[in-house]
């Protein structure tokens, strides 16, 4: 229940700069997810506004109150660490209620507010277990929820499923998804999972060599990347790249052979479309199939468009051999415009 | 072309064959090295004077405790256990009590000079003792503390210190530093931290160190003879008193020196290995 502020943070280890001038604003109970390669700097990021590491400039405010140089028991928060963090000396329940005996509560209520999360992320029948008895999944069932007894303002999360396989991932996602939302809490949830970012989140910041390229819905950043980074980043396959020329009149782009209507700009500029965008037509770009994947629910090709890499997802019974030439369509409406010296979105 | 092969083949099993009698040889020879004098040791401690002095030794014990019951009534022998294992039990908490922060500090913080701090403390090591004892001796009278159970314990926790920085060092840094961050989140300081997380965790090997600086004292003799006189610790007692002791009882006052410190040695193995960073991984 707090609004996160974060004004001008940089961080610097030596002479590398992990962080740029980060400027962010989280409103209260938002789920917003930092993503990002890793070394991006969204953990570092993560790690300073929970008062693990202390930012080189700038500053954090947690509900209207600055906690840059509080140390993390005093600033509302609690994390879930990456590979878990559960104490191997302290049963599940004691796990749970480590924090709440730090704050001195008496027993029933540390009792009740164990029993309380811990049916929340379904591990009551494991109270009296230890760690070392517990699966990855439990275990991180357990860190999540000795975050969530503290009830805090802010929940922060270092890539929580990492080390959990992939159908353990997908399920906890939509379950810790669920249980914030219902626990009113502001999220911060740093991963490098696309897919997890783009389900779970209410924002995404995407972030690059330690500065936010975007922060904005998971649809608009993966509809209107704005930048070159994000929009070959989000997306699997990510965008197709075509050089564009200017074709004469004005908002006309020269794109492989191809004349599209675009932006009004003096300079050549990068045409940009998703791989699900485009569609088998009479007209359209000449793409010579390289590799043919059938996936089952559809058919990724990659192709090369004037020697050019270009993927193109089409219907699953289409019949294409590798080495046919297809004539691939962009999607009125889909295709987007960088400019190459900026790396920034025109429109 | 195919005999080469064959040939090729059975030359590399003679190898390997031989290669694997070798390291068997050398893995008896090493238990060797450490068990048959030991058994001698317990043999003629568990014999008579006549079967000790006669040849050829029997090799099995005939359970004699004649010179084991000599030694434990023998003059001033109490006093020296009990000396030995006040300097012991001293060492013991002064070594932890000034080692385990250092090796919290080598596991935890980045700072200069880390990597040479770490050589030097084994450096230390490489001090010949008897290179020291006469200056120590001197100084000790001139402070004042000479043949006293503290100047003592001082001198072995110079020894136990090295042990005592690389076993705590290998401890803490087994144990994850998000551990110690969850708790920092869950509203403890540094302090806290330590005792409700990391200490519960490092007990058993903090343990297994205190053990180990305890059988460094009790093993020591050089700067026990040379720095006491009245409060001789077991080991100088005996070394003194034994020059001119028949062989039966040498071998009952060696019998007794070493049997503790096997049994603390071998009750500890584990921690020793992790010491080096072998055990654990």
């Amino acid at each position: 229940m707090a609004v996160i502020e974060i004004k001008n943070v940089a961080k610097r280890f030596g002479d590398y700069q992990a962080l740029h001038d980060i400027n962010l604003t989280i409103d209260d109970q938002e789920f917003m997810v930092l993503l990002g390669a890793s070394g991006c700097g969204k953990s570092t990021l993560l790690r300073i506004i929970c008062g693990l590491e202390t930012a080189s400039e700038g500053e954090v405010w947690i509900g209207g109150k600055r906690v840059d140089h509080l140390p993390p028991k005093d600033r509302g928060i609690s994390m879930v660490f990456q590979n878990y963090a559960v104490f191997p000396h302290l049963t599940v329940f004691e796990n749970i209620g480590f924090g709440l005996r730090m704050q001195k509560l008496p027993n029933d209520q540390v009792k009740r507010r164990v029993e309380r999360t811990a049916g929340l992320m379904h591990i009551d029948q494991l109270l009296k277990r230890y760690s070392g008895e517990l699966s990855g999944g439990q275990r991180q069932r357990v860190a999540v929820a000795r975050a969530l007894a503290m009830e805090p303002d802010v929940i922060l999360m270092d890539e929580p499923l990492s080390n959990l396989d992939a159908l353990l991932r997908m399920e906890m996602r939509a379950e810790l998804k669920g249980v914030l939302a219902e626990s009113n809490t502001t999220a911060i949830y740093v991963t490098h999972d696309q897919v997890e970012a783009m389900s779970m989140a209410d924002r995404i910041s995407v972030m690059h060599e330690g500065k936010i390229v975007q922060a904005a819905s998971p649809i608009e950043v993966y509809r209107d990347p704005a930048a070159e980074f994000v929009a070959g980043f989000i997306g699997n396959p990510p965008m197709n790249f075509l050089p564009a020329t200017p074709a004469g009149a004005a908002g006309q782009w020269s794109v492989a052979g191809q004349t599209l209507h675009g932006p009004n700009a003096g300079k050549d500029l990068k045409f940009a479309i998703r791989p699900e965008d485009l569609t088998l037509a009479d007209q359209g770009f000449q793409a010579r199939a390289k590799v043919v994947e059938p996936l089952g629910a559809h058919l990724l090709v990659t192709c090369e468009v004037e020697g050019h890499q270009f993927r193109a997802i089409l219907d699953s019974e289409t019949q294409v051999r590798m080495g046919d030439t297809l004539t691939l369509a962009p999607q009125d409406g889909r295709g987007r415009w960088f400019d190459p010296a900026t790396t920034l979105a025109v429109s | 072309m195919t005999a080469e092969t064959t040939d090729v083949a059975e030359v590399g099993a003679n190898t390997r064959k031989a290669g694997q009698y070798v390291y068997i040889a050398a893995v008896v020879l090493l238990c060797a090295w450490v068990i048959v004098p030991l058994y001698f040791l317990l043999i003629n401690t568990l014999s008579s004077p006549e079967a000790v002095n006669s040849y050829p030794k029997p090799f099995i014990p005939e359970f004699d405790l004649g010179s084991l019951t000599f030694f434990a009534n023998f003059a001033g022998i109490l006093t020296a256990l009990k000396n030995s294992i006040l300097v012991a039990a001293l060492t013991m908490v002064m070594s932890i009590a000034i080692g385990a922060p250092a090796g919290y500090a080598l596991s935890r913080f980045e700072f200069r000079g880390k990597e040479l701090f770490r050589l030097l403390i084994l450096l230390t090591r490489a001090f010949p003792l008897p290179l020291l004892a006469l200056p120590l001796a001197v100084m000790f009278i001139r402070v004042g503390i000479d043949d006293t159970i503290f100047g003592l314990a001082l001198v072995h926790t110079t020894l136990a210190i090295p042990f005592a920085v690389l076993i705590t060092f290998s401890l803490f840094s087994g144990i994850p530093i998000e551990l110690e961050e969850a708790a920092w989140t869950l509203g403890c300081n540094r302090l806290t931290a330590f005792q409700k997380v990391i200490l519960p965790l490092v007990l058993p090997g903090i343990t297994a160190s205190a053990i180990f600086a305890f059988v460094i004292s009790w093993n020591e003799v050089f700067a026990a003879a040379v720095l006491t006189i009245e409060n001789r610790t077991l080991t100088a007692f005996l070394l003194q008193n034994l020059d001119t002791s028949p062989l039966h009882l040498k071998f009952a006052g060696g019998f007794i020196l070493v049997v503790p410190a096997l049994i603390f040695i071998f009750a500890v193995r584990k921690y020793l290995f992790a010491m080096w960073g072998i055990a654990n991984r």
